[in-house]
């Protein structure tokens, strides 16, 4: 008996094993790729790690400036990150506690959520070209912004709706203006659930493809299109794939390396109630 | 500290009309209990005090400040919440001081007040704990110091006992009780339990579907009852209420008549005051201590009036029995002896206080306190 359930232990650890090889070996590749020389890269039989660890593939980035479509997708997920949260958790706070907008407004507001990218963005594209925002900083803050905010405030008002009340009328009566109750009372009660959403909201700008591909020429562009310029009619630049993909990768990681704890708590927050 | 006045408040949501003019001075330093069923107006006439809830018309004056358009901390008014309402991120101490250092308070007076506070309730000890490892009654205890740490002119009770069980009720009824006569604040204390509004109040308030059915001292409310819902409101086993009819039988004087053979004669003076009412139905009402047996009623003052019974239920509380026999079609309780009845059925000759008896007219369901 107790052997056998050592053995099915055993083959269950050893399942878990095989799969996580076969997910995580192209993410591998791609990572040893990165650090390797363009004769290993071309090897054959390939090389299953680089014999020296080399950074020439980064520095070529940056040199060319290449790079820079790191920071541009750092600085416009941000922005828009920052934004589309504080407008987002301000908004959801009023359809939490002012039931503005009544029951429906809610619904309505995270069905713009629902639109697919590709449906909208040639229109706005023309009306960007008509406002002269192509291409330009702001022009895609605003519109990760507008696309966040529906989940942002979908996300905070659960948060919030699940801020006992009477938490913040307390505040109210000890001397707390409604700003103050926010700040101090609410805040603090949905923390979890605001780093949680701000992830979400930074990753989906951060790895948008089709706005930035549309919206952006030259100066402003992104990392994932960047990334697609490496891939040529006749050759494909494997190292500078591969280097970019670690570059664009690597924010991702730390923030949800940092942020597990709040992660996790907030993404099963509001999922059992009391 | 301060007195209240409330003036012709009428607040409504939707269509529910939660307070219909309510007009309510309470005394400084007076404890004053509103009480009432569930949806009687209390907890939304005290968030109205508040400020929590905007009136819809009349006036709310604290002290000598009309308050209406005040906002809920510059009314300086400290409020206890029925779900204790404690902040789960701060320990015991910040959960306290919150109040005082939203107001700006310099930090030594803080830590001497939070002391104070926290040696009156007794949590001195778990100042540095979070709420969450704190047990119920502590809980309240927390929630309390909040309130009496600030120099409030006010103190509002939002139903703070209503989640703990029967015996820490009765431990913080009396710490409460005591703290109010330490304090000599002016308290508005929001319950349903009758028990509660007794002991505590200076005054009660009874409301009813958002008006006052009836305000005064506790004993007041009990033993002159404006209508038969304050009555069968307060006293626990509730009041008994038989059908009956005013009759003034062969110049025996005015009497009630329940059923076919219970006639109930009236002490003279009520019985002169009702005397125009002769001849019309009525509710007699009659609390279960006011049927008594007879080895009982030696020495005490009153108008007894015997009436054979047969018992048909016995429940022993102890010192007491509950005895239940039928009348008119009624089923009434009698407080009753120990040994007054051994077991069920037997007969027994029980005595009805007539001079406590309340009598209701059954069309407007109020006391007729006579012409």
């Amino acid at each position: 008996m107790k052997r056998r359930r050592r053995h099915s232990t055993a083959l269950r650890f050893a399942a878990a094993v095989l799969l996580l090889v076969v997910f995580l070996f192209p993410i591998y590749w791609l990572f040893m790729i990165a650090f390797k020389t363009p004769e290993e890269i071309f090897s054959s039989p390939p090389t299953w790690y680089p014999a020296s660890i080399q950074f020439d593939n980064f520095r070529g980035l940056f040199k060319s400036g290449d790079a820079k479509t790191v920071f541009n997708s750092l600085f416009i997920a941000g922005t828009s990150t920052l934004i589309a949260m504080f407008l987002g958790t301000i908004a959801a706070y009023s359809l939490a506690r002012f039931r503005t907008g009544g029951e429906n407004l809610a619904v309505w507001i995270i069905s713009q959520r629902m639109i697919p990218p590709i449906a909208i963005v040639f229109p706005l594209f023309l009306l960007y070209v008509w406002l002269g925002w192509v291409d330009t900083y702001h022009g895609l803050i605003l519109l990760y912004t507008a696309f966040n905010l529906p989940y942002v405030i979908w996300m905070m008002r659960g948060y919030i709706e699940d801020v006992p009340l009477e938490l913040e009328e307390s505040a109210l009566v000890d001397g707390c203006t409604r700003w103050g109750a926010l700040l101090k009372v609410v805040f603090p009660m949905v923390r979890n659930g605001l780093f949680a959403t701000a992830v979400f909201t930074f990753v989906f700008a951060w790895n948008d493809f089709i706005f930035a591909l549309v919206m952006t020429r030259s100066e402003v562009t992104t990392y994932p299109v960047q990334v697609t310029h490496y891939f040529g009619a006749q050759s494909n630049f494997w190292a500078k794939i591969a280097a970019m993909s670690v570059l664009g990768a690597a924010p991702v990681f730390l923030a949800v390396a940092f942020l597990q704890r709040y992660l996790v708590r907030g993404i099963s927050l509001g999922a059992v109630k009391g | 500290m301060a007195r209240l006045r409330l003036q012709g408040i009428e607040k409504s949501y939707g269509n529910v009309h939660a307070v219909r003019g309510v007009d309510l001075d309470v005394a400084e330093g007076e404890f004053t209990v509103l009480v009432g069923p569930s949806g009687c107006g209390k907890s939304t006439l005290l968030r109205c005090i508040a400020g929590l809830e905007e009136v819809d018309a009349g006036t709310v004056t604290i002290g000598d400040d009309a308050v209406n358009n005040v906002r809920p901390r510059d009314r300086n008014l400290a409020m206890v919440f029925q779900n204790y309402a404690l902040y789960p991120y701060m320990n015991v101490r910040e959960n306290i001081a919150f109040g005082l250092k939203a107001r700006r308070t310099p930090a030594d007076e803080i830590e001497t007040r939070v002391r104070r506070a926290a040696g009156m309730l007794g949590i001195e000890s778990l100042l540095d704990r979070l709420p969450r490892q704190l047990s119920g009654g502590q809980r309240q205890r927390v929630a309390i110091g909040r309130a009496i740490v600030r120099d409030a002119r006010l103190f509002l009770f939002d139903e703070p006992l209503s989640n703990l069980d029967a015996q820490l009720r009765d431990e913080m009824r009396t710490e409460i009780k005591r703290l109010h006569q330490e304090l000599g604040k002016t308290m508005i204390y929001v319950t349903h339990d009758q028990i509660e509004a007794m002991t505590l109040a200076d005054r009660i308030v009874l409301l009813r579907e958002g008006v006052i059915e009836q305000a005064g001292a506790p004993l007041d409310l009990f033993e002159r009852p404006v209508s038969r819902f304050v009555a069968r409101f307060l006293g626990s086993p509730p009041i008994n209420f038989i059908p009956g009819r005013l009759v003034d039988e062969a110049g025996a004087g005015l009497a009630v008549r329940c059923g076919e053979d219970a006639v109930f004669a009236l002490p003279p003076e009520r019985a002169a005051a009702l005397a125009s009412r002769a001849g019309s139905d009525v509710i007699l009402g009659i609390r279960p201590e006011h049927i008594t047996g007879r080895a009982h009623v030696g020495g005490r003052r009153g108008h007894f009036v015997p009436h054979r019974v047969v018992i048909d239920l016995v429940q022993p509380t102890g010192t007491r029995l509950h005895g239940t026999f039928t009348l008119a079609g009624i089923e009434v309780l009698a407080e009753l002896q120990a040994h007054d009845v051994e077991r069920p059925g037997e007969t027994i000759e029980v005595l009805f206080d007539m001079q406590r008896a309340i009598i209701i007219d059954p069309t407007s369901d109020r006391v007729i306190q006579g012409d």
